[in-house]
C-alpha cells in the first residue's frame, strides 16, 4: 500500500545529496580525525570544512560550532553546561524556560531543580506565544539562563526570538552584567527560518540534523564566544573538549550538508508550504464538522497544521489513518508512555477532553496537493467511523 | 546477466525480511481486528430502535475516556440475549468493549451473575494481551457493563441485588469490599502485603487474591500512586 507521510516534524527522510556528500567516509576516508597520519588529516580537514560551512550559514566563527550528538545532547549541554559552569557565581541560581520547550529542555531544567537549582516557567498565550511581559519579571540577577524554543514542535509557533533577545539585552545593560545568557532550541526551525546567531541575539542555539533531512542523531550546538560551558561527557576531549568522543565523521558531513541545502531552498519550500498547508486547513474545515485549529495562525512554520477534533480519540484516530497509509502524530493523554496529554497543549490552555482529539500534520519535500486531498478524504471518514462509535458529543466551545 | 537479476531479487528479499520481521503493529492481532471491525456497537439511529432494559456509563478516572453499554436481559432466564455499547477512547479502549460484548453474548448469553464477575484480566486474556499502561482501558468495560446490570434491577425492583460499584465484595469471608482496598492505596499500601496488612483481604478468601492485585493496579493507576 502506498504510504503518505505526514509527520515531517517527528522526523525527515535523507535527501539523496546528504546520503552522497556522506557516502566517502563510511569505508574509503574512514580515519580517526585525532590521527596525525594522512588518514586522520583527511578526517580531520572534511569536519572542519563543514564546521566552516555550518558557521557560515550561522554568520558565526567556526570555533563557536560544537557537533553534538543530536538536538537533545545539544540542549542538554547548553543547559546543563551553563548552569554547572555558572552555579559559583550566583547565590540563587536560576534558569528560565517556557512551557512549551521539547521534554530535552524541560526534562533537564527538572533535573537542575533536583541539584538545586531554581526554575522559573515562562507561560505562554492561547495562540502559543511567550508571555514577554512575564518574561520581563522573571529575569533576576540570579538568572543564569533563558532557554526558549524558536519555534514548536507540536503547534508549529514561531517564537518571537529577537524580541526576547532584546529584552535580555536591555537587562544586562540596565544591570552591568552579562548575564543571563540566551538559549533557543531552533531544531524545528531550520529547515524554514533564518538561523543567523547575531540577527536573533542568541547565545546558544541547538540544531539537529534529523528534522532537516539530514542523517539522525547529527546536530549542533552554536555557542558564542565568551559563553562557557562545562562539559557532560567526558573522554578524548574532541570538540576543544566540549564534547568528547570520536566525532561522527559522515554524521557531521551529512548534517553540514543538509543544512546548506536546507537554508538555501527556505523561501521557496516555505511558500510551497504554506500554501498547501493553508489549502489542507480549508478543506479540513470545510468538510469536517466540530473541528479548530491551534496555534497562531501568522507566526507558524509553513508546514505545520495542529487540530482538534472533537468526539475522537488521538490514538485510535491515528491508527485509523495508519490503516489508510497516512503517518500522522497526536498529543493524546492515551497515546503517550505516561498516559500524560501533551503539555503544549495544556500551556494553551486546552481542556483535556479537546486534547484527546488532537491531530498533528505536518509537511515536506514530498508532499503533493493529491496528497493533501487523499488525507482530507480520508480524515473526514476515519473521523465519522470514530464519533459513530463515541458516547459522547462536545460542545466546541468549552 | 542472470547472476546479476538474482543477486538483485536476493538483496530485495533480505530487505523485506527485515522490515516485516515479526508483527510490527502495537497491539496483538485481537485487538487490531475488534479495533478495526468493532462488533455490537450501537449505530448512529440505532438507539431508538434497540430493545433494551439495562443502560450503565462510566468515565474513566485516568484519561477521560467513556464508556457506555445497553443490554437486553431475559428476564425469565436473566440471560443477557443483546448488547450494544459505544466507546470514547483509544484503540484497546474500543477493542476491550467490543470483545467483551462477545464474551456476554456467547452461547446464547451469559447469566447476569456470571457477567457481573467478568475482571479485566479476563477480557485482556479474551484480547491476545495489552501493553500494561492499557490496562486501564478494559477496567473500563466491565464497569460499564456492572452498572447497566445494576440498571436492570433497579428497572425489574430487584433493589436487593443491586450492587453499587465499590461495595462490591472482594473476600467474601471477610466481607472486605473494593472501597476498603481503594481506601488502604489511599493510605500508603502499594503492594497486596501492604494491602493485606491493612485490610486482611485474601486471608479469609484466598481465591479473591488475584482480584486484589488488579485493584490495587487499577488504584494506584487511577490516582498516580
Ligand atoms: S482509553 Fe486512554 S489509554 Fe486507553
Amino acid at each position: 500500500m502506498k504510504r503518505y507521510y505526514f509527520d515531517y516534524a517527528a522526523t525527515t527522510p535523507m535527501r539523496k545529496e546528504v546520503l552522497k556528500a556522506m557516502q566517502l567516509f563510511w569505508q574509503k576516508q574512514f580515519g580517526n580525525p585525532s590521527s596525525l597520519y594522512l588518514e586522520g588529516r583527511i578526517a580531520k580537514q572534511a569536519i572542519e570544512s563543514a564546521r566552516a560551512k555550518v558557521a557560515n550559514i550561522l554568520r558565526t566563527q567556526p570555533k563557536e560550532i560544537i557537533f553534538t550528538n543530536g538536538g537533545t545532547e545539544s540542549v542538554n549541554l547548553a543547559l546543563q553546561g551553563t548552569a554547572h559552569f555558572y552555579r559559583k557565581n550566583f547565590a540563587r541560581p536560576k534558569i528560565i524556560i517556557s512551557t512549551i520547550e521539547h521534554p530535552a529542555g524541560l526534562e533537564t531544567a527538572k533535573a537542575l531543580k533536583k541539584e538545586g537549582f531554581e526554575t522559573a516557567y515562562l507561560k505562554v498565550q492561547k495562540n502559543g506565544l511567550v508571555d514577554l511581559e512575564q518574561l520581563k519579571q522573571l529575569i533576576d540577577e540570579q538568572t543564569i539562563l533563558v532557554s526558549i524554543m524558536y519555534a514548536n514542535n507540536e503547534i508549529g509557533v514561531i517564537e518571537p526570538i529577537p524580541k526576547i533577545a532584546q529584552i535580555i539585552k536591555d537587562f544586562r545593560q540596565k544591570h552591568q552584567t552579562a548575564f543571563p545568557f540566551f538559549h533557543t532550541d531552533a531544531c524545528q526551525a531550520a529547515g524554514y527560518l533564518d538561523i543567523q546567531a547575531n540577527k536573533l541575539g542568541v547565545d546558544l542555539m541547538s540544531l539537529n540534523g534529523g528534522k532537516i533531512y539530514g542523517p539522525k542523531a547529527t546536530g549542533i550546538l552554536y555557542k558564542r564566544e565568551g559563553v562557557e560551558i562545562k562539559p557532560i561527557i567526558h573522554g578524548g576531549g574532541q570538540e576543544k573538549n566540549y564534547r568528547s568522543g570520536t566525532e561522527n565523521v559522515p554524521g557531521i558531513i551529512g548534517f553540514a550538508t543538509a543544512l546548506e541545502l536546507a537554508q538555501k531552498e527556505k523561501e521557496k519550500e516555505s511558500q510551497r508550504l504554506k500554501s498547501l498547508r493553508d489549502y489542507l486547513i480549508k478543506n479540513v474545515l470545510e468538510t469536517i464538522p466540530k473541528v479548530f485549529v491551534n496555534g497562531d495562525l501568522k507566526n507558524r512554520l509553513p508546514n505545520n497544521a495542529h487540530f482538534t477534533i472533537l468526539d475522537v480519540e488521538g490514538e485510535a484516530l491515528v491508527l485509523k489513518l495508519d490503516e489508510y497509509g497516512i503517518a500522522a502524530s497526536t498529543g493524546s493523554a492515551c497515546h503517550s508512555k505516561s498516559l500524560q496529554p501533551s503539555h503544549v497543549l495544556q500551556a494553551i490552555g486546552l481542556p483535556n477532553e479537546f486534547i484527546h482529539g488532537s491531530l498533528r500534520i505536518t509537511l515536506g519535500k514530498d508532499t503533493t496537493k493529491k496528497d493533501i486531498n487523499y488525507l482530507t478524504q480520508a480524515l473526514k471518514k476515519v473521523v465519522q467511523e470514530l464519533r459513530e462509535l463515541s458516547p459522547i458529543s462536545l460542545k466546541l466551545k468549552s | 546477466m542472470k547472476k546479476t537479476s538474482t543477486q538483485k531479487t536476493n538483496k530485495k528479499k533480505k530487505e523485506a525480511d527485515v522490515l516485516t520481521k515479526g508483527n510490527p503493529w502495537v497491539y496483538s492481532e485481537t485487538v487490531k481486528d475488534h479495533f478495526l471491525h468493532p462488533r455490537n456497537f450501537m449505530k448512529a439511529g440505532e438507539e431508538e430502535k434497540f430493545q433494551y432494559n439495562g443502560v450503565g456509563m462510566i468515565g474513566s478516572p485516568v484519561c477521560g475516556d467513556v464508556m457506555k453499554f445497553w443490554i437486553l436481559v431475559d428476564p425469565k432466564t436473566e440471560k443477557i440475549k443483546d448488547a450494544r455499547w459505544r466507546t470514547f477512547g483509544c484503540a484497546s479502549a474500543i477493542a476491550s468493549t467490543s470483545v467483551l460484548s462477545e464474551m456476554i453474548l456467547r452461547n446464547g448469553g451469559m447469566t447476569l451473575e456470571k457477567a457481573r464477575k467478568i475482571t479485566p484480566n479476563d477480557i485482556i486474556k479474551e484480547l491476545g494481551g495489552l501493553p500494561d499502561i492499557k490496562y486501564h482501558c478494559s477496567v473500563l468495560g466491565d464497569k460499564a457493563l456492572r452498572d447497566a446490570i445494576n440498571d436492570y434491577y433497579r428497572r425489574t425492583g430487584q433493589y436487593d441485588k443491586i450492587e453499587p460499584e465499590g461495595s462490591r465484595v472482594i473476600d467474601k469471608v471477610l466481607k472486605i469490599t473494593e472501597k476498603d482496598i481503594e481506601k488502604a492505596v489511599l493510605d500508603g499500601a502499594r503492594t497486596l502485603e501492604e494491602v493485606q496488612e491493612k485490610t486482611k483481604v485474601g486471608l479469609g478468601d484466598p481465591t479473591c487474591i488475584p482480584l486484589v492485585e488488579e485493584l490495587i493496579r487499577f488504584y494506584r493507576e487511577k490516582y498516580n500512586l
